[in-house]
């Protein structure tokens, strides 16, 4: 439970119980369930119209909140996964495979991070390997090669770092991907599900269409990394957080973040159907824009929207 | 007095290498592009220090000099993001971490780009995103080898995503540039590191290092405190990067500049047979076929041998 949530919690609580106990009982107590109902969806409103961003930081990384593989089953059907890069292994921090999206095929490929114990520690917490991204790439490749659109499910902290993760060439990944996917001659969707965090996210975010989930995270460092980097304490991360820009309605303001989905009043965790199917309408809907365009017209927009993001300033050439 | 591996030589005639403990006179220092006579050491060059041991003397021609950084979020940490930006420009006389331009290597032209730890670590934002993306767009249409010196802590965490963005507008780029068959070489120097590894200087045809070169993706420090043990010695090194497959070479800075010669040269001497094959196509067609196809060659060719072409041309024509 969230500090921000308890309340509300508790007040739903009450409420479950006066409405169970007016069943049958000879009080009527609608008066006063219908103060509580007021009471909390005013409650509620107010908490969740204001939320920080480090707050929205707890939501994105609250344990119930739906994942990629959630996701898959919630809005996709007959999702058959595919293993390993042909190169080194099989990663379990990236799942993927083609499904339909209704009545069309589409390659699907996600960051994992895991429920369980078990399954976060074999996922390593959704902190891809150089493996893992290559995977991706051998994916997103298998998907051209029967023009497949790519959707893919942007949730880790960051790239794995550890030492094999160096030793097979962590950036070459990365930077691999990022270089293939302009390229890549078949829709993409991405969309940051919960937490994007740094190159680790963006190997999955080059994208004709990104969207983000209303509660999610992306951003250019950890806001607990940005904290100890800025004020040497992790603890300051809530600053760092704001500081940072890195919630979805930040970042569709400065351009990047092209579409929010909505999440139900509480977060995704609390309402995970309703969540995805705000997200099933988006998918659907991108890839019909993007499907629009013949393909060296997609990719010309790609590269334009790629090109376009940057802030600077320089004198106007005379003449 | 010793030299400071980081901040460079204190005044006078003789000075101590911080690395071995050597005596070392300064002016042999200076002539052999700082690096230590004694033990290699391999100290930072500042971006015209780079330019100077890489391109012929008074070659170099500035793109784009006078670009400089935005605050897109109105960044406060400990310090202003603008005070930084002024500190570094004031400290190192240069307008941001990078200087594009072109010039030429022993007579051959090439489009450069230099990076300078001094400036903010070298971090990259959307102004060396933007200068280095230029630089790549301009080698395209010259049909000019690229080559980019890197020295970079990683991307530019006052900038948000927008500095994460450029991660994904360089790799772009060079996908283009590599789409047009014009080489590309990279140099890491000390250090390349973080998000920017994971872009353009992981993306090049060639992969130079200098010794000892701190080369990598995550922090060393991070690592460590991810897995609770220290690394070994040498751990992302250009020696460990060499050892696994990530780099071409791991070469003193004094050679680089005669191997990026030999190398364009073989490159051009290969893509010049490519247009010879070209035109034995033509062989079998007619007379106006051939010039059509010849034309083609030419706009996308090297000068020189559409000049071997038009006379080949000529002679298979019977002129």
């Amino acid at each position: 439970m969230l500090d921000f949530e308890k309340h509300i919690i508790e007040m739903e609580k009450r409420l479950d119980e006066l409405k169970r106990l007016s069943v049958g009982s000879k009080e009527d107590l609608s008066l006063e369930i219908d103060e509580l109902e007021r009471q909390l969806t005013e409650h509620k409103t107010k908490v969740y119209s204001q939320l920080t961003p480090w707050q929205r930081v707890q939501i994105a990384r609250h344990p119930d909140r739906p994942q990629t593989r959630d996701f898959i089953e919630m809005i996709f059907h007959d999702f058959i996964e595919l293993h390993g890069d042909r190169l080194y292994g099989d990663d379990a921090a990236i799942v993927g495979g083609p499904a339909f999206l209704d009545g069309r095929a589409v390659m699907v490929i996600g960051q994992h991070k895991g429920h369980t114990t078990r399954e976060r520690i074999s996922c390593n917490f959704g902190s891809p390997h150089p493996e893992g991204y290559r995977k991706a790439l051998r994916l997103m490749k298998l998907a051209e090669k029967f023009n497949l659109p790519v959707i893919t499910f942007i949730d880790t902290q960051g790239a794995y770092p550890g030492v094999g993760a160096e030793e097979r060439g962590q950036a070459w990944a990365i930077a691999d991907n990022l270089m293939r996917m302009s390229q890549l001659r078949v829709p993409i969707v991405a969309v940051n599900i919960a937490e994007g965090g740094s190159g680790g996210a963006l190997a999955l975010g080059v994208a004709d269409r990104l969207l983000m989930l209303e509660n999610a995270w992306y951003s250019v460092i950890s806001p607990e990394g940005c904290a100890s980097i800025l004020y040497k304490d992790a603890a300051k991360a809530p600053e760092a957080a704001d500081s940072l820009k890195m919630t979805a309605e930040a970042l569709h303001n400065n351009g990047i973040v092209d579409e929010i989905v909505p999440e139900p009043v509480g977060g995704a965790h609390r309402a995970p159907n309703a969540t995805a199917e705000n997200l099933h309408k988006s998918l659907n809907r991108a890839l019909d824009e993007i499907s629009a365009a013949p393909v060296a017209k997609m990719l010309d927009l790609r590269y334009a929207k790629l090109r376009a993001i940057g802030a600077f300033e320089e004198p106007q050439p005379k003449g | 007095m010793s030299i400071d591996t980081k901040k460079g030589i204190p005044e006078g005639i003789w000075s101590k290498c911080a690395a071995c403990g050597e005596v070392i006179f300064q002016k042999e220092f200076f002539a052999g592009y700082k690096v230590c006579p004694g033990c290699s050491f391999h100290y930072p060059l500042s971006a015209h220090e780079r330019l100077d041991t890489l391109l012929d003397m008074g070659t170099f021609r500035e793109l784009d000099a006078d670009m400089t950084s935005a605050d897109p979020l109105a960044f406060v940490g400990n310090k202003a993001y603008k005070e930084s930006l002024e500190a570094s420009m004031a400290n190192t006389g240069l307008k941001e971490a990078v200087m594009t331009g072109y010039g030429k290597v022993n007579a051959r032209t090439v489009v450069i780009a230099v990076m300078d730890f001094r400036f903010i670590g070298g971090s990259m934002g959307s102004v060396v995103g933007e200068k280095i993306t230029r630089a790549i767009e301009y080698a395209a249409k010259k049909h000019a080898p690229l080559i980019i010196v890197a020295a970079s802590g990683g991307a530019r965490m006052q900038e948000g995503m927008f500095s994460l963005a450029q991660m994904a507008k360089t790799s772009a780029a060079l996908a283009k540039l590599a789409d047009k068959h014009v080489p590309y070489i990279s140099i890491m120097t000390h250090p390349t590191t973080g998000g920017v590894t994971a872009s353009f200087p992981a993306l090049a045809d060639i992969i130079i290092a200098e010794p000892g070169a701190l080369i990598g993706f995550t922090g060393a420090r991070v690592i460590e405190d991810t897995l609770k043990e220290k690394l070994p010695a040498g751990f992302q090194t250009a020696e460990f990067m060499l050892e696994h497959g990530m780099v071409d070479m791991v070469i003193e800075r004094k050679d680089i500049k005669g191997e990026i010669a030999a190398l364009l040269d073989m490159f051009q001497m290969g893509a010049a047979g490519r247009q010879q094959e070209t035109l034995s196509v033509g062989d079998i067609v007619p007379g106006a076929d051939v010039a059509r196809k010849m034309q083609k060659t030419v706009q996308t060719g090297v000068k020189k041998s559409a000049k071997n072409i038009k006379t080949q041309v000529k002679r298979l024509q019977g002129k």
